[in-house]
């Protein structure tokens, strides 16, 4: 008898759901966990209601208010601190019998940290959500992606999607990544070398010594920003560090069914010698701490280089892409970015919001002041967050050196909450996008570790985390 | 879904590469609601910051203004999944759009909007561009062939999958095509319920 051909992650999670194959390239996929959140949520339920279609599986639906509503710690007694679409969301939740973690939940926060907390992200299954960075929940070894609102509206009906199926990359990353330097750093400097439309088409398997040596919540980091890179599928295998994050959560298999589960998770990694469509190395151990100098986050260098010429870009369409992205970011060619003046630091998003990440940021902090004329805020991902930092004595650091702490939400990352930079002043931010506009008009963003926007804060402008001292 | 079959119109040359859905519909036009997200489309390259419209803008310019073909450059509506950038694109009168490549989230929200995304070589792109630029001649794409015709005469041939290609020509959408199907998805969810317990929770298990 035949050996069976090896196959992918990819490979062996996406065929586990097809409900039908519809033609060579298409397939009908089963859904197993759909989230909705209040910016694509209410109008894709709007939607659903208006064609008199039900919610097919409400009890596989979680919906999580996060991009519009207030990060204020007045928000509580605030009708308004919901946000613009908070209340046409919960009338909705009702109507389908969705649960909704609301504002007044313990478990409320970015969908992308809660729900991974919550234990509705688990290996091996299919995650949707109307945002692209739902890749995110592929760092468990999930097959999560990012839906538009037509789709959300056929997830809600049918638990089922008409899906392309994408091409495969692995993504062998191998190397030990240095003191202050980190999954985000990791996945910047990927993009810069490789593009933004790298993953364009593909599904990304990240793999290698790095990756299985990356703490879980760095592969969430990665996974997250591998969009940012084209990716709409994005994931790490599980493995026994994942295990251990989930056993216990509240929506994790109980009882022998954790048992059956991991036996099952444990046969989804890619099979050795399994064929991907393309493959690339990347080497970790030289990389130093990255922060993005332009428009995309394809825009990065290393945090002590200086900024790039666009005389040296490698054609005509760059050249004028990273002329315009100086103007936009007023900032001159030649010049060391370590040093420039910075207004805003935002720690916070579904990129780096988790405990890990204000833990980093801590160690930066610790003992110091931010600098005067600096805006600092902490935004942690979720509720949990919050209080295992509380716990941790974490809040307590950001505070005394003069950092706002706020409410669990996506806050500046998409400013639409009352939380932006103002047009023309600097942040250096860790979330994801540094896109024309996406702060606030006219906002100027630097995407960085948050070790890199913590050195920010304290000092005023750019630094590198690896001149500021540590401490534990 | 509105049906596809065959477009003939001028094409607009914007080959900018990376332009991405927060640009093509900012968050703050998305909340004021769709005429506000179509005519404020691409905002921050259409419009200088006192609110005028920005003449050195290829979006702007008169010539091209009944295009309903855009050439696009690498990675065209990269980023969030808002599938208002879709409606804005079509709402500006572009049932096509052809690039190197798209971020494939706007991809797909294109073809649940009866807007054929195509993706063709950065070469062919160019080459289209070249000709938009030199003048404003009728362009035609051909979805039932799959082939773009440049008014010169060159002809570049497209990949779509035959379900895609089907649903635009017939004006099909993939929620009534599932629909169809749902004792399909029943049976599977059946079978799976077996093989993978863990993933069906009963309803109303925790109260928060």
């Amino acid at each position: 008898m035949n050996a069976p051909k090896p196959r992918t992650m990819f490979d062996k999670v996406w065929n586990d759901h097809v409900v039908e194959r519809l033609d060579e390239s298409t397939d009908l996929v089963h859904i197993d966990r759909h989230l909705l959140h209040d910016l694509s949520g209410p109008f894709s339920m709007k939607s659903l209601d208006e064609q008199d279609l039900a919610c097919l599986r409400p009890e596989l639906t979680f919906a999580f208010p996060d991009h519009g509503v207030s990060t204020s710690p007045e928000r509580y007694g605030d009708a308004a601190g919901g946000g613009p679409l908070l209340d046409l969301f919960r009338h909705y939740c009702t109507k389908f019998g969705v649960h909704l973690f609301d504002l007044d939940s313990e478990e409320q926060g970015i969908v992308h940290v809660s729900a991974p907390e919550l234990g509705l992200a688990l290996p091996g299954l299919t995650i949707v959500c109307g945002d692209s960075h739902t890749s995110t929940q592929g760092g468990l070894g999930a097959l999560a992606w990012g839906i538009g609102n037509t789709e959300v509206t056929q997830v809600l009906a049918t638990q089922a999607l008409v899906l392309d199926r994408p091409r495969t990359l692995r993504v062998w990353i191998d190397g030990a990544l240095a003191a202050a330097v980190t999954a985000k750093d990791l996945a910047l400097a990927l993009i810069a070398r490789d593009g933004a439309d790298a993953g364009s088409g593909y599904a990304v398997e990240f793999a290698g010594s790095c990756i299985e040596t990356l703490p879980v919540e760095g592969r969430m980091t990665l996974c997250n920003l591998a969009l940012e890179m084209g990716a709409r599928f994005a994931f790490t295998a599980a493995d026994e560090a994942t295990f251990a994050w989930l056993q216990g959560r509240r929506y994790a298999p109980g009882g022998d069914d954790w048992a059956r589960a991991v036996s099952n998770w444990r046969t989804l990694a890619s099979d050795a010698g399994a064929a991907f469509d393309r493959e690339v190395a990347f080497d970790a151990a030289a990389l130093a701490p990255q922060i993005t100098w332009g428009t995309s986050p394809a825009h990065t260098v290393a945090v002590d280089a200086r900024i790039p010429d666009p005389a040296s870009a490698p054609d005509a369409e760059a050249r004028q892409s990273w002329t315009d992205a100086l103007a936009y970011m007023g900032l001159r060619a030649g010049e060391p970015l370590d040093g420039v003046a910075v207004q805003h630091v935002f720690i916070g998003s579904c990129t780096n919001s988790r405990l890990s990440d204000l833990v980093e940021a801590a160690r930066v902090v610790r003992g110091r002041k931010v600098a005067a004329g600096v805006r600092a805020w902490v935004v942690a991902g979720s509720r949990r967050v919050q209080r295992e930092a509380a716990a941790l004595g974490i809040d307590r650091v950001f505070r005394d050196a003069g950092f706002d702490w706020r409410e669990p939400g996506c806050s500046m990352c998409i400013a639409m909450n009352g939380d932006a930079v103002p047009s023309g002043e600097r942040a250096v931010s860790t979330s994801n996008r540094n896109f024309v506009g996406r702060q606030g008009p006219g906002a100027r963003t630097h995407l960085a570790s948050p070790a890199t926007a913590a050195a920010a804060a304290i000092s005023g402008c750019v630094r590198d985390p690896r001149t500021v001292a540590s401490r534990e | 879904m509105d049906r596809l079959v065959l477009l003939e119109s001028t094409a607009l040359p914007f080959p900018v590469d990376n332009v991405d859905t927060d640009v093509i519909t900012p968050i703050r036009r998305i909340l004021e609601g769709l005429p506000s997200m179509v005519e404020h489309a691409f905002e921050p390259l259409r419009f200088a910051a006192d609110g005028s419209l920005n003449p050195a803008c290829a979006l702007n310019d008169p010539r091209w203004k009944d295009a309903g073909i855009l050439l696009a450059g690498r990675n065209f509506g990269c980023g969030s999944s808002r599938e208002t950038a879709v409606w804005a694109v079509r709402g500006m009168g572009f049932r096509c759009v052809i690039a190197p490549s798209f971020g494939d989230i706007f991809r797909s929200n294109c073809f649940k909007n009866g807007v054929v995304a195509i993706v063709l070589a950065a070469e062919q792109v160019t080459a289209l561009v070249e000709e938009a630029r030199a003048g404003t001649k009728r362009f035609r794409v051909d979805v039932e062939r799959c082939e773009v015709t440049a008014p010169g005469g060159r002809t570049f041939a497209f990949e779509l999958s035959p379900l895609r290609r089907e649903a635009l020509l017939e004006g099909l959408d993939d929620l009534a095509l599932t629909l169809r199907r749902s004792a399909a998805i029943e049976h599977f969810e059946d079978v799976d319920r077996v093989r993978r317990p863990w993933v069906y929770l009963a309803s109303g298990r925790v109260a928060d």
